[in-house]
């Protein structure tokens, strides 16, 4: 069974169009790059899948299911993270508060979660972090503590949005030698969206591009060709292979660094619709 | 140790310092606790702001003859529950909680003018009357207590997931908005109860210096909490005593008391760990 299902799926959010009459099916066990440029539509295709969006026409089927807020199943690392760097909370009840978050009454844990958390944080190599104050913490090391709680509960699918942002290269290089080991020992299914192919080359099984509303899912090879994305941008692309890196360029413009092609398929987008 | 006792033992001899220790102390122990999570939200200006049009609410309970306690409670929770249901951009809803703000004093003033013997009345709303604390008046000061705490107790877990990670929180089934109105109306009776010590104008010095100072010194949420309402309740009773003393008014004491500890315990911070942000510019919530 494929663990999430998008069957003709069109997403708009305040009358744009986000996503347009995608269709595709991810695996069990795969490790899924989510690529594209800023305003894509990243971060949309996750909040569908956790079921905080819905589709304006077509269906998600994730776990065979129509996505549902609070699925115990999904760990989540969100993009836009509200974590307060003067927050002087410690990194153990950081992680703490996610669990059964959402029940009423006082935050008391048992003892069979403190021995999880304990096991999770040592599992990221973030154990020493559990007394420490969130405002103490280094940007890599507030990522593991995300991530813990992420694995928290073995969910069996893990949508990280942009987990590499404003990190450097041997975190950035770290946390994804962590994921794919997680993936590869538990099974997990991860969409790992990010700004960067070439990061992820080594560990990914499949990529999705996202842009100008439409979806394609492959492998590198299938994907990342100028045809390819050509069409999906709108756009004349350039793939060029350098040194095992691949560089998309638009014009001779490295867009997923640049950013330049986010304006061009809005307008696009406008004129066709 | 045995002076100390006898001081104790001196100032409670009079009925209306007894009156003032308890109510000041269930006031406190209220304001510690619910004032950590306002710190922990960054919600500090609604709390101030939910004080200032709670004045409008008390001078209007006093023109038409009613208690000025309920005037306060009524008119700040049905503000706390306005601001929690204009959502959660912060940048948009300072400005719009900065002008009802300024218009709460604006019909605080009027109210005053239309009620002719004000000058001691609106003194003792503003910067509080602990001393003039009467036995009823406790007893609906530990009422709202019980109910204040027993609300906070009930949202207590979705509510510090939805302050630390609230796209997460959102995610995982949290329903925001409600959490977050549901709060600010709990905040809405801790600055009542907080007004009738120190007054409208001083609640920070309650709600805000005592939990801020805790989180300063400890990161442990329960030894926060724990801390926060300890430090209240100690310059609360110690601000008191100080007052009894010196015969300075009690909310001078309190709000003196509360920025000591709050200075300190930043400079202990900084020195303790000189490269944390002590007090960094944070993120909406």
């Amino acid at each position: 069974m494929n663990v999430i299902e998008f069957d003709r799926v069109t997403i708009e959010i305040g009358g744009q169009v986000v996503l347009e009459n995608a269709s595709f099916a991810i695996e069990p066990g795969e490790f899924i790059g989510v690529l594209g440029p800023n305003g894509a539509g990243k971060t949309t295709l996750m909040r569908a899948i956790l079921g905080l969006l819905r589709p304006s026409t077509g269906t998600i089927r994730v776990f065979g299911r129509t996505p549902q807020r609070g699925d115990a199943n999904i760990g989540y690392v969100p993009q836009v993270r509200t974590v307060m760097p003067g927050l002087r909370v410690r990194g153990f009840d950081f992680v703490a508060s996610s669990i059964r978050g959402d029940r009423w009454g006082l935050p008391t844990l048992g003892r069979a979660y403190r021995r999880t958390i304990d096991e999770t944080l040592t599992a990221v190599g973030a154990r020493d972090l559990a007394d420490r104050a969130l405002s103490d913490m280094s940007g890599g090391e507030r990522q593991r503590l995300l991530l813990a709680q992420a694995l928290l509960g073995e969910p069996r699918l893990l949508l990280l949005d942009e987990p590499l942002i404003s990190l450097d290269q041997r975190h950035q290089e770290s946390i994804i030698e962590l994921i794919g080991r997680f993936v590869r020992d538990r099974n997990i299914t991860v969409l790992f969206s990010a700004h960067e192919l070439n990061q992820l080359i080594g560990a990914l099984d499949r990529v999705l591009y996202l842009g100008n509303g439409h979806a394609a899912l492959g492998t590198v090879a299938e994907v990342v060709t100028a045809p390819v994305l050509s069409k999906l941008y709108g756009a004349d692309i350039d793939v060029v292979h350098a040194d095992g890196h691949i560089f998309v360029l638009s014009r001779g413009r490295n867009i997923e660094r640049s950013g330049h092609l986010h304006d061009h398929p809005a307008h696009d987008r406008a004129r066709h619709a | 140790m045995i002076i100390l006792l006898m001081i104790v033992h001196a100032m409670l001899e009079y009925d209306f310092m007894r009156n003032a220790f308890a109510a000041a102390g269930v006031a406190a122990v209220v304001s510690g606790l619910v004032g950590y999570f306002l710190v922990l939200r960054g919600q500090t200006f609604a709390g101030h702001a939910l004080g200032h049009i709670g004045f409008a609410g008390a001078t209007g309970a006093i023109l038409i003859g009613v208690p000025p306690v309920w005037g306060l409670v009524g008119l700040t929770v049905a503000a706390g529950v306005g601001m929690g249901m204009m959502g959660e951009r912060v940048s948009d809803r300072d400005v719009a909680i900065g002008v009802v703000l300024a218009l709460s004093l604006g019909f605080g003033l009027l109210f005053l003018h239309y009620y002719t013997s004000f000058a001691a009345q609106a003194t003792s709303l503003l910067f509080g009357n602990v001393l003039a604390v009467d036995r009823p008046t406790i007893a609906v000061l530990a009422g709202l207590a019980l109910i204040t705490v027993a609300a906070l107790s009930a949202i207590m877990r979705p509510l510090i997931f939805a302050s630390l990670q609230p796209e997460l929180a959102e995610a995982k089934g949290v329903p925001l908005r409600f959490v977050s109105t549901a709060f600010l109306a709990i905040v809405a009776l801790a600055v009542s109860e907080s007004a009738q010590i120190v007054g409208i104008l001083l609640v920070f010095s309650l709600m805000v210096g005592p939990p801020a100072t805790a989180q300063l010194l400890v990161g442990g949420l329960w030894s926060g909490i724990a801390l926060s309402v300890g430090l209240a309740l100690a310059e609360a009773w110690v601000g008191i005593a100080i007052a009894y003393y010196t015969d300075w008014p009690v909310s001078f004491c309190i709000a003196l008391l509360s920025a000591l500890a709050y200075f300190v315990s930043r400079g202990w911070a900084a020195y303790r760990s000189p490269n944390a942000q002590v007090q960094a510019p944070r993120e909406p919530v």
